[in-house]
């Protein structure tokens, strides 16, 4: 690109936000030239940062025309190298996109833009309506509602309601071509409480804002138990995880259900923790949940003298993944995560625990049980030195290990990087790779949205 | 080394009340029988006191007779392979203990320290003027469990980890070339005034308790007392049975900052634990016999008014600790309301003021 085309391009998303919100200059370009993760910085040459969805149909319209990528970017937390400007372009912050447009008490669901935060619905449902509660995952609290419904995140209600793709009631989303498409009941023109039972809009999840930008969407919220908070139990054989919690899940008494295990601190190592969210409206409910799990379900596990009970704490401590990077010096880390059959959970740690001691890493796994025992997502999370080349290389090395262990143990990657993706594509089905391909075409003729991702289809 | 227990089975022969059992109260027993049991756990064989036992060494401060009766049980557990708590709980504590993040930083006192163990992310309740002129050691949270007295293990059956890792624990407070050490945590002090001689570690320094620290400095600061006048209730830890001897000091310490201890049923030798132990353990329906101790000691609590619990123990602030909040009952470290009652703004467990 010219230097004259570039400063027509600048000059013109000047005129489409204001000077305030679009940037060229080369510190603010390199902060969004990489995100937390090993993946290579690559910086846009264009930061822009609008407020409504008319302007960003006005960046796409002037994409389209000048040929430049677009990058949509959420909280910029996804660790995969999603939103990383791999060819350059406009990247689209979203962040002042962050009013909280609706909440329905009565049909339990809330309309955001798209660069509301999960800390800021979480303090907006405490302060306003604290009978309802969203699925928050395990992420930073910067984290976008939006970014993570967009690569099938799950929170802490995935065990009984699913993946966050599944909760949502409709979206507003920019099209490549810069038109305006609205799903659900809210494209008839009415409230926002339902996707169901118009056609499905499956065709903007888990593309990596390669199909559209989303501009709005409506979520479901959820009850809030007056009580909230976890308990913990654990073992020593990885083989009884499985079986644990198709028990637990049995019950339907359990929100979240996590099993993990990790190498630090120490007392951890090799053995399998469970942290199982329960929620009461009373003291009653409480214990009479509590009875059920502990006492009546895995008391057998309990006085056999292989699974232990370690407590129930009150309040919530979501998983942190992040908190691994503290691991090694130098702060790094990044996982592949993968949506697996609750079986492969041995499997699955066994063979990470190798991965990550081959690459001289501590080694932490993480299963989080979706829509009552029917999969979980299950993490492998490799700490890495930031400023050490070697270290970062060990820890790509055992991502792209592991991306291949998930193809190899019939599991499928989640939000899958670059090489992920490539290895997902050269599986998937002939005929499912053409039609993503005939979809890709159709809505992004240009192929203008987030290009190298979702390549070569 | 092989460290052995002294343990006088001559002594239970001929106790004429075998108050280590009679007194439990979590095994219900009569006098014939318990004398029988303490001597066939004596002589190495079985007993349904090993399986029953919660580990709430109670019995160490019962026995009449100066012996060891749950160092013994301990011992016997472990070497019986009656572990009280499911296996992976005994692992994930084993590891516990283990020192990760590297050697402690050792800076020659040559006079008292003040030990927090592995509680050195308390040190928030071990400011002002209490405190002034003490050196600490391990202010770490990194490397805390160099310090750290293992005695935890007796719950877990598990007497051969401590006599593995406490003469190095020791040798490590050595370092410091301390000439005392006042124990922040009861166990601490436990193992070193109690089972170190028990079992032959030898232990060079002057343990010292650490409420006997704070009535001498509440004492040399009497001018600044301003008696608080709450009526409290005090949450006795299971390791304060290792030195019943300086049990009084909890009295003693009410008294000189004008604190009404509630007169209940469950207090001093009659207290009832915490349960965070109990709760775990192997016997069937443990989790429902903890629950039930907790509210057998929390309602005993507001049934004699108290407006606020005590502590000494971490472990026992975390069981207890919300549970008696929810119950309207404020509670506390005992440093805290010491330097409350000082005219000191506490930073601890909760804000006193």
């Amino acid at each position: 690109m010219g230097d004259d085309e570039m400063k027509t391009i600048y000059q013109a998303l000047v005129d489409i936000v204001d000077s305030e919100h679009v940037s060229n200059r080369p510190e603010e370009l390199y902060i969004y030239s990489f995100d937390l993760g090993t993946a290579e910085p690559h910086p846009p040459n264009y930061v822009v940062a609008p407020r409504t969805t008319q302007q960003i149909q006005e960046i796409v319209r002037l994409a389209n025309r000048e040929k430049v990528p677009v990058v949509p970017l959420g909280g910029g937390l996804s660790l995969a190298g999603l939103a990383i400007p791999l060819k350059g372009g406009i990247l689209i912050d979203l962040k002042r996109m962050d009013s909280i447009l609706e909440v329905n008490e009565k049909s339990r669901y809330a309309v955001l833009e798209c660069g509301v935060s999960q800390a800021q619905l979480t303090s907006y449902l405490s302060r306003h309506h604290p009978d309802l509660t969203h699925s928050e995952p395990g992420a930073p609290p910067t984290a976008t509602i939006a970014g993570n419904v967009l690569i099938h995140g799950q929170g802490d209600l995935a065990q009984p309601y699913g993946f966050n793709s599944d909760q949502v009631n409709g979206l507003e989303i920019v099209l490549p071509t810069g038109e305006v498409c609205r799903f659900g009941s809210c494209a008839l023109g009415v409230s926002w409480f339902t996707n169901h039972p118009l056609p499905d809009i499956g065709l903007f999840f888990g593309w990596c804002g390669t199909t559209g930008i989303v501009t709005k969407l409506s979520i479901r919220l959820y009850p809030a138990r007056k009580i909230r908070g976890f308990g913990q139990f654990v073992v020593d054989d990885e083989n009884l995880v499985p079986e644990i919690i198709g028990k637990i899940t049995r019950t339907q008494m359990a929100e979240d259900i996590i099993a993990y295990s990790r190498a630090i601190p120490p007392f951890g190592m090799g053995l399998q923790h469970f942290t199982v969210n329960i929620g009461a409206d009373s003291e009653k409910e409480l214990e009479f949940k509590q009875e059920l799990i502990w006492d009546d379900t895995l008391g057998e596990y309990i006085t056999s003298g292989v699974g232990g009970y370690l407590g129930f704490t009150r309040g919530l401590e979501r998983p942190q993944i992040s908190k691994t990077s503290d691991y090694k010096k130098g702060g790094g880390f990044e996982y592949v995560g993968s949506i697996m059959p609750i079986e492969k959970y041995p499997e699955c740690y066994r063979r990470g625990r190798e991965i990550s001691e081959r690459h001289h890493i501590p080694y932490t796994v993480t299963g989080r049980c979706v829509g009552v025992g029917h999969s979980m997502m299950f993490a492998w999370t490799y700490a890495f030195n930031r400023a050490d080349p070697r270290s970062i290389q060990h820890s790509r090395d055992a991502l792209h290990e592991t991306d291949d262990l998930v193809m190899e143990l019939g599991g499928v990657i989640w939000k899958p990087g670059t090489y992920g993706q490539r290895i997902v594509r050269d599986r998937l089905d002939p005929n499912t790779r053409a039609l993503m391909r005939r979809i890709k075409d159709a809505l992004d003729p240009a192929g203008i949205m987030n290009p190298g991702n979702w390549e070569g289809l | 080394m092989n460290y052995v227990l002294e343990f006088d089975e001559t002594r239970c022969l001929n106790c004429q009340s075998p108050d280590c059992l009679t007194q439990c109260r979590h095994i219900d027993i009569d006098r014939d029988t318990a004398q029988e049991e303490i001597l066939k756990i004596a002589r190495g064989e079985n007993s349904f006191v090993l399986k029953e036992c919660v580990t709430c060494y109670g019995c160490e401060e019962y026995c009449p007779m100066g012996n060891h009766p749950f160092y013994l049980i301990a011992e016997r557990q472990e070497a019986l392979g009656i572990s009280p708590v499911p296996r992976p709980l005994v692992t994930r504590a084993v590891n516990l203990g283990l020192p990760f993040r590297g050697e402690p930083e050792i800076k020659e006192i040559n006079g008292p320290v003040l030990n927090m163990a592995a509680f050195s992310e308390l040190n928030r309740l071990v400011q002002g003027k209490l405190f002034e002129g003490l050196s600490v050691i391990s202010t770490d949270g990194r490397k805390m469990f160099h310090y750290f007295c293992q005695l935890m293990y007796l719950h877990y059956a598990k007497s051969s980890v401590i006599k593995e890792r406490l003469p190095g624990i020791v040798a490590t407070i050595m370092k410091h070339k301390p000439t005392q050490v006042v124990c922040f945590h009861d166990e601490c002090y436990g193992a070193y005034s109690s089972y170190c001689p028990s079992v032959g570690i030898d232990v060079p320094f002057t343990p010292v308790h650490f409420y006997e620290f704070l009535h001498d400095r509440l004492d040399q600061l009497k001018e600044l007392i301003r008696p608080v006048g709450f009526k409290v209730a005090y949450q006795r830890p299971c390791s304060s049975r290792l030195s019943p001897d300086k049990h009084h000091y909890v009295k003693d310490i009410f008294r000189l900052i004008g604190a009404v201890e509630v007169e209940r049923e469950f207090a001093d030798e009659n207290a009832l634990c915490c349960a965070g132990t109990i709760q775990g353990q192997k016997r069937q329906g443990s989790r429902k016999r903890a629950a039930g101790i907790q509210k057998k000691n929390i309602d005993d609590m507001k049934k004699y008014g108290a407006e606020m619990c005590v502590f000494n123990c971490p472990a026992c602030y975390q069981t207890l600790g919300d549970m008696v909040a929810r119950e309207g009952i404020r509670p506390v470290h005992m440093s805290d309301l010491c330097r409350f009652a000082i005219g000191e703004v506490t930073g601890g467990w909760g804000t006193m003021r």
